[in-house]
């Protein structure tokens, strides 16, 4: 692996008691994300998930992390303060196991990419618009370890390989693109 | 493609189970916008005013506001339209919450109910697939109970759902309908679904919805965010808390209900308190709330969190928004646990938090009257609380002399007789209001009361301030910043306005200043109900961030549709002429437009006539409030001129056709 290298971390806090559900996280985060930006919006796209179930007080942000190509050998269910939350409820993959963090048409995994952008936003997105500060952002400067940064387009890639098989995969890219010269 | 909308409707004919997606005509969005612009098109065109409430052929419907589901700040209404079985005219109740925007993910704009479901159904719109599925094993439950039982069922814990309790199968003409966090209640419109044998609608949707000119768009957003930020921080001085804020009305926020407790009357709307709120009332109430009251909580995309999720000792939870916090205990003249208690059970049954009450008082004071008696309330409890729940069991089940009340204080008293009628002294149009009674006439809400056709004050009033500030230098300092005045001219008006004196109610602000000043009140609410917005964010606070001079820009880059003031002023006007026609052609004439009796001690009878004259030349109806020809066609609906003049309304002058029977009794 690479060399040390001044890195700045970028966080978000969650309050979960300041959430008061009005999921403009999710909105706002599909928003930022469609192409044009801004063009459209559709939560279900979103790389946060509010986990909402007002009759038990349970109002849980959930952040898309690493696409896991393999669910996990065994599941956990977690009861905070009597509250008994959805199973995997804490976790922030995009898995096989379930539905969440997955693009809705092509099931290709989302991840929060901290709301990157040229020139860089101020704050994430779904930061801004929720003005009660369940969220808040922070930033802090660390010596990391260089790692090699698999971009979004090999993100994509490695899980429909997983998926469909690289054979597959290989296939349809050599087709699509001699479909897109002609 | 189309912006902000969908483009299709889901057409519903439960008679025969059949399910359909019709694409719309996208020159209606631009004459009627959408919500209940469209709403009121469909409604004119396919119920004629021979469908009673009750027949197969009226429709129901769920329209989402045109820029629901795209990033615009608190639009998140659905606009639920009917033939009231109360009013017998057009009623059309809101619901905030989670609804609306997700029927546009699920790629719809409305859900159109036609016909009658044989067995309690429930529909499932899921995306593109949408069934009618059996709901009997949900005969009979609460709504709220209902929608935790369908997410269950279908493993969809993210599907919005849309309930109606015991009320609205037994086609109680207050019954709602509940969703969470949000109800649409007012107008009998749970008691239609019930009457259709729909139980629930639930929808999920993953789908997108688009915006015309996106960087646009969103640059008026946060201009929306920036400014209620700056007025979260900067409320309005010297008037009371629940209108210095933003929001709709936050009750679940304020402690202090001094204003409401000791001004708002008690009981079946007659009784004022006026040294009611103390320290120690104070205490309790808050230490009631602050018991019962886990979490605020907001509607879809919006920060404001009006509402509340409520616990109460030995209760399920349940959510509650507005002023249903105190009307069941001002109704019975109880204290805030029994409110919040009772409100529970009303919430699971799908009532109006408004009516109900009052019925349940208007009962109680015929029997103290002597009226009904002993009889009619077979086991009733002895004690006042007790009684109010054993009567409000009675009304959702319909059975004994709940059957009677559950058709709402106008029928009731018709149908008791012996003098009952001058019980049911608080309603406009055969609907309860809000339980005020005040001394001074006052101009501007007397053509608000007579006119509003969401037969509300709540939904007609806003924008300009209630009272004015005592002294010119309060007044000057409101009118520095109030940039969302549509015209200067309403500075004026409010900064001559005095408490007392020549400049002062009933003769100031003048016939034509109250014109004015009700009708731009009007419109913002129209607007509103157009679009699917909030309006505790626009019509209904003073200083709102969506106003007259950027909601075009909003409709503009949201929905592509080349919009200025003028023709926003224009569609507004004509989907509000539209209403009143659907009621003209029921029988609504001049008679209807007048508040209760007794809403003011002090009444002006002349000033009251040319107030309305006035008001109705300025709105281009007849002296019947009936539009006339030309400003039917100044609209562009001629159609609607050459069906009143087949019908001979023109001609009719009193509305001789106007319904007086309930559609309850006929039944029988
Ligand atoms: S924007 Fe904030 S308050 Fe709203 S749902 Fe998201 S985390 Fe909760
Ligand atoms: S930080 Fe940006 S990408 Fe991540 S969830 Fe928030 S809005 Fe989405
Ligand atoms: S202002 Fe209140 S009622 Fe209106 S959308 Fe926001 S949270 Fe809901």
């Amino acid at each position: 692996m690479g060399e040390k290298k001044k890195k700045i971390i970028k966080s978000i806090k969650i309050d979960v008691e300041k959430c008061n559900g009005c999921r403009s996280c999710e909105m706002i985060c599909s928003a930022f994300h469609a192409t044009p930006k801004y063009s459209s919006n559709n939560p279900a796209r979103s790389r946060i998930r509010l986990i909402r179930d007002p009759l038990r007080d349970i109002y849980l942000p959930v952040y898309a992390g690493e696409y896991a190509p393999a669910e996990c050998m065994g599941r956990d269910k977690y009861v905070i303060a009597g509250k008994e939350y959805e199973e995997c409820g804490f976790c922030r993959a995009s898995c096989p196991s379930r539905d969440v963090f997955k693009e809705p048409d092509s099931g290709l995994p989302l991840k929060c990419d901290m709301c990157e952008d040229d020139p860089p936003q101020e704050k994430p997105l779904c930061v801004q618009w929720c003005i009660h500060d369940a969220l808040i952002y922070e930033e802090r400067e660390e010596e990391v370890e260089e790692e090699v940064k698999l971009e979004d387009v090999e993100v994509g890639l490695e899980s429909m390989i997983d998926k469909y098989g690289l054979e597959k995969v290989m296939d349809t890219v050599t087709r699509i693109s001699a479909s897109k010269k002609s | 493609m189309r912006y902000a909308e969908t483009g299709f409707n889901l057409e519903v004919d439960l008679t025969r189970g059949n399910i359909e997606r019709v694409e719309t005509d996208p020159r209606d969005t631009e004459l009627y916008l959408g919500g209940l612009g469209t709403n009121a098109k469909i409604l004119w065109e396919r119920v004629p005013p021979e469908v009673e409430p009750f027949s197969p052929e009226n429709l129901l419907i769920f329209g989402a506001g045109l820029l629901c589901g795209t990033p615009a700040i608190g639009c998140n209404r659905t606009i639920v339209s009917t033939i009231s079985p109360q009013t017998l005219l057009m009623a059309f109740s809101m619901m905030g919450g989670f609804w609306a925007p997700e029927l546009k993910y699920a790629g719809y704009d409305k859900v159109i109910l036609r016909g009658k479901s044989p067995n309690l159904v429930y529909l499932w719109i899921n995306n593109d697939k949408v069934e009618i599925r059996d709901a009997t094993h949900l005969k009979g439950r609460g709504a709220v109970e209902t929608a935790e039982l369908i997410r269950q069922e279908l493993k969809e814990p993210r599907a919005q759902v849309a309930a109606i309790g015991l009320a609205g199968e037994n086609r109680v003409y207050f019954a709602s309908i509940e969703q969470g966090r949000s109800s649409a209640s007012r107008g009998g419109i749970g008691a239609v679904m019930g009457d259709k044998g729909v139980k629930a609608i639930v929808v999920r949707g993953t789908k997108d919805i688009n915006v015309a000119r996106p960087a646009e768009f969103l640059a008026l957003c946060n201009e929306v965010m920036s400014y209620i930020k700056f007025r979260n921080e900067n409320p309005i001085p010297g008037v009371m808390p629940i209108l210095a804020g933003l929001g709709s009305p936050q009750e679940m926020k304020v402690h202090d209900e001094k204003w409401h407790t000791e001004n708002f009357m008690w009981g079946n709307s007659r009784v004022r308190q006026k040294d009611f709120w103390n320290e120690e009332v104070a205490r309790q109430w808050a230490e009631t709330l602050d018991s019962m009251r886990t979490r605020l909580i907001s509607c879809y995309n919006c920060p404001m969190t009006c509402g509340a999720t409520i616990s109460p000792p030995g209760l399920p939870t349940y959510m509650m928004k507005c002023f249903s916090k105190l009307t069941y205990t001002m109704a019975a003249f109880a204290d805030l646990e029994f409110g919040l208690g009772i409100a529970q059970s009303a919430t699971e049954y799908g009532v109006d938090g408004f009516s109900t009450p009052q019925v349940m008082a208007f009962a109680l004071e015929l029997y103290e009257n002597g009226i009904l008696t002993d009889d009619d309330f077979p086991g009733m409890p002895s004690d006042n609380e007790g009684r109010f729940y054993w009567l409000l069991d009675k009304i959702v089940r319909r059975e004994g002399i709940g059957d009677v009340l559950a058709n709402g204080t106008y029928w009731a008293a018709r149908q008791i007789g012996k003098g009952a009628e001058a019980y049911a002294h608080n309603n406009i149009k055969k609907h309860e209001q809000l339980p005020l009674k005040l001394s001074m006439l006052n101009p501007i809400y007397f053509l608000m009361y007579a006119t509003g056709e969401k037969i509300n004050i709540t939904q007609i009033e806003g924008q300009f301030p209630q009272a004015p500030w005592p002294t010119r230098e309060e007044r000057e300092e409101f009118v520095k910043d109030w940039f969302q005045v549509p015209d200067e001219k309403f500075k004026q008006y409010l900064l001559d306005w005095e408490p007392r004196g020549e400049k002062s109610m009933p003769f100031y602000p003048t016939v034509e200043m109250c014109c004015d000043i009700v009708d731009w009140q009007e419109k913002m609410h129209y607007i509103d109900d157009g679009l699917g917005m909030c309006s505790g964010l626009s019509s209904f606070p003073l200083k709102p961030p969506y106003h007259m001079h950027n909601y075009p820009a909003f409709i503009s880059s949201g929905a592509g549709i080349d919009m200025d003031e003028a023709k926003l002023t224009q569609a507004a006007k004509r989907y509000r002429t539209l209403v009143r026609a659907i009621n003209i052609r029921r029988g609504m004439r001049r008679k209807d437009d007048k508040p209760p009796e007794n809403h003011w001690k002090k009444r002006f009878p002349e000033l009251e006539k040319e107030l309305l004259d006035t008001y109705y030349k300025f709105k281009g109806w007849n002296d019947q409030g009936i539009p006339t020809k030309e400003s039917l066609h100044e609209l562009g609906l001629d159609y609607v001129s050459e069906d009143f003049e087949k019908r001979g309304i023109y001609s009719d002058n009193d509305g001789a056709s106007s319904k007086e029977t309930s559609p309850e009794t006929e039944k029988n």
